[in-house]
């Protein structure tokens, strides 16, 4: 049972990882990627690594989100500017 | 670079990536099959020599605490790198932080929700950073965790409420400071017990919130300046996205 869960999880991962790559556009590039950060999460959680799941969870979710959707606003708005 | 040269370069280089990858892979031990005899040593001798029942802190923070100390300072340099980075440079002003940057955009239920939040990640950070000896978790989490109530502020709409309950200057000491006291108990192990980052503290019972010696206190140190660090770098960025704006001459 734990080999099937351990196994979806990580086809998950290749799935969803490989639709990160495709996302052109960045704004929906960086919505993808926290769900890849949560595919991630189940497979270290599959794997029995709560410390490891942990530490995804809140670098995934909380870190880098704003971080990524900070700078984008700022680039947005710095084009706008500049096509004035 | 012409097309044709950009893949002369990169077939070369993806064959030798290939290559190396198969031949790699090839010499992997099998899937859960873990082959050296470090891990399994811990496992029978680390709850009786340290007390801590979870041992992935007690390596992080203790067994293996100078590595953590390395890492440490692998964010306290990035933190301080995006800092001088994304200083205030000549030609940039702030907008007038005025009704403008209140609410912003932010809905009701969204503003509801986040401060309904902000209360209850401090307690769960305070108890991830503190327990990180007995359960999963330890001063990384629970700092990230810590960091991210104040920035539900933000997300309710509050940005100068935020700058208000997390000043720069109490992060910057914050991330400073967690980083010191990281580093101190390390001396202190050197001082007591005459190893750099030796446990020198009562072990305590095992399972106990005050076991493990030194681990709770490293636990703390890294959870204030992780808490310090991922603040300020929010800080900077959101500063640079909302409040400064290139103005008029001297820029670029």
């Amino acid at each position: 049972m734990n080999e099937v869960f351990q196994a979806i999880a990580m086809v998950s991962m290749g799935i969803v990882g490989t639709a990160v790559v495709l996302a052109r556009d960045p704004l929906r590039q960086a919505l993808i990627l926290g769900v890849y950060g949560m595919t991630m999460i189940v497979t270290f959680f599959a794997l029995q690594a709560p410390d490891v799941a942990l530490s995804a969870i809140v670098v995934t979710s909380v870190g880098l989100p704003p971080m990524v959707l900070l700078a984008l606003r700022k680039l947005r708005e710095y084009r706008r500017e500049h096509e004035e | 670079m012409s097309q044709r040269g950009r893949l002369l370069l990169f077939l070369p280089s993806a064959a030798v990536l290939l290559f190396l990858l198969i031949d790699g892979l090839q010499r992997l031990t099998g899937f859960g099959h873990y082959p050296g005899p470090y891990g399994f040593v811990l496992n029978g001798v680390g709850v009786n020599q340290r007390h801590a029942t979870n041992l992935v802190t007690a390596v992080n923070f203790d067994y293996r605490a100078f590595d953590t100390l390395g890492e440490e300072f692998i964010l306290f340099t990035a933190t301080t790198a995006i800092v001088l980075i994304l200083r205030h440079m000549r030609g940039e002003r702030e907008r007038p932080s005025g009704d403008e940057l209140r609410r912003e955009n932010a809905s009701e239920a969204l503003r509801g929700m986040a401060l309904a939040f902000v209360a209850a990640l401090i307690v769960l950070g305070g108890y991830v950073v503190t327990h990180g000896a007995l359960t999963p978790g330890g001063g990384f989490q629970g700092g990230v965790v810590l960091g991210c109530a104040a920035f539900l502020v933000f997300l309710a709409g509050e940005v100068v409420a935020m700058k208000r309950v997390a000043p720069e200057k109490l992060l910057e000491f914050a991330d400073a400071a967690g980083a010191a006291g990281f580093a101190l108990l390390g001396i202190g192990g050197l001082v007591f017990a005459g190893v750099f980052f030796q446990n020198f503290l009562d072990l305590g019972k095992p399972g106990s919130l005050n076991s493990a010696g030194t681990m709770p206190l490293v636990s703390i140190s890294i959870g204030i300046e992780v808490a310090g660090a991922f603040l300020l770098v929010w800080t900077e960025f959101l500063d640079q996205a909302v409040l400064v704006r290139s103005g008029g001459g001297g820029s670029e």
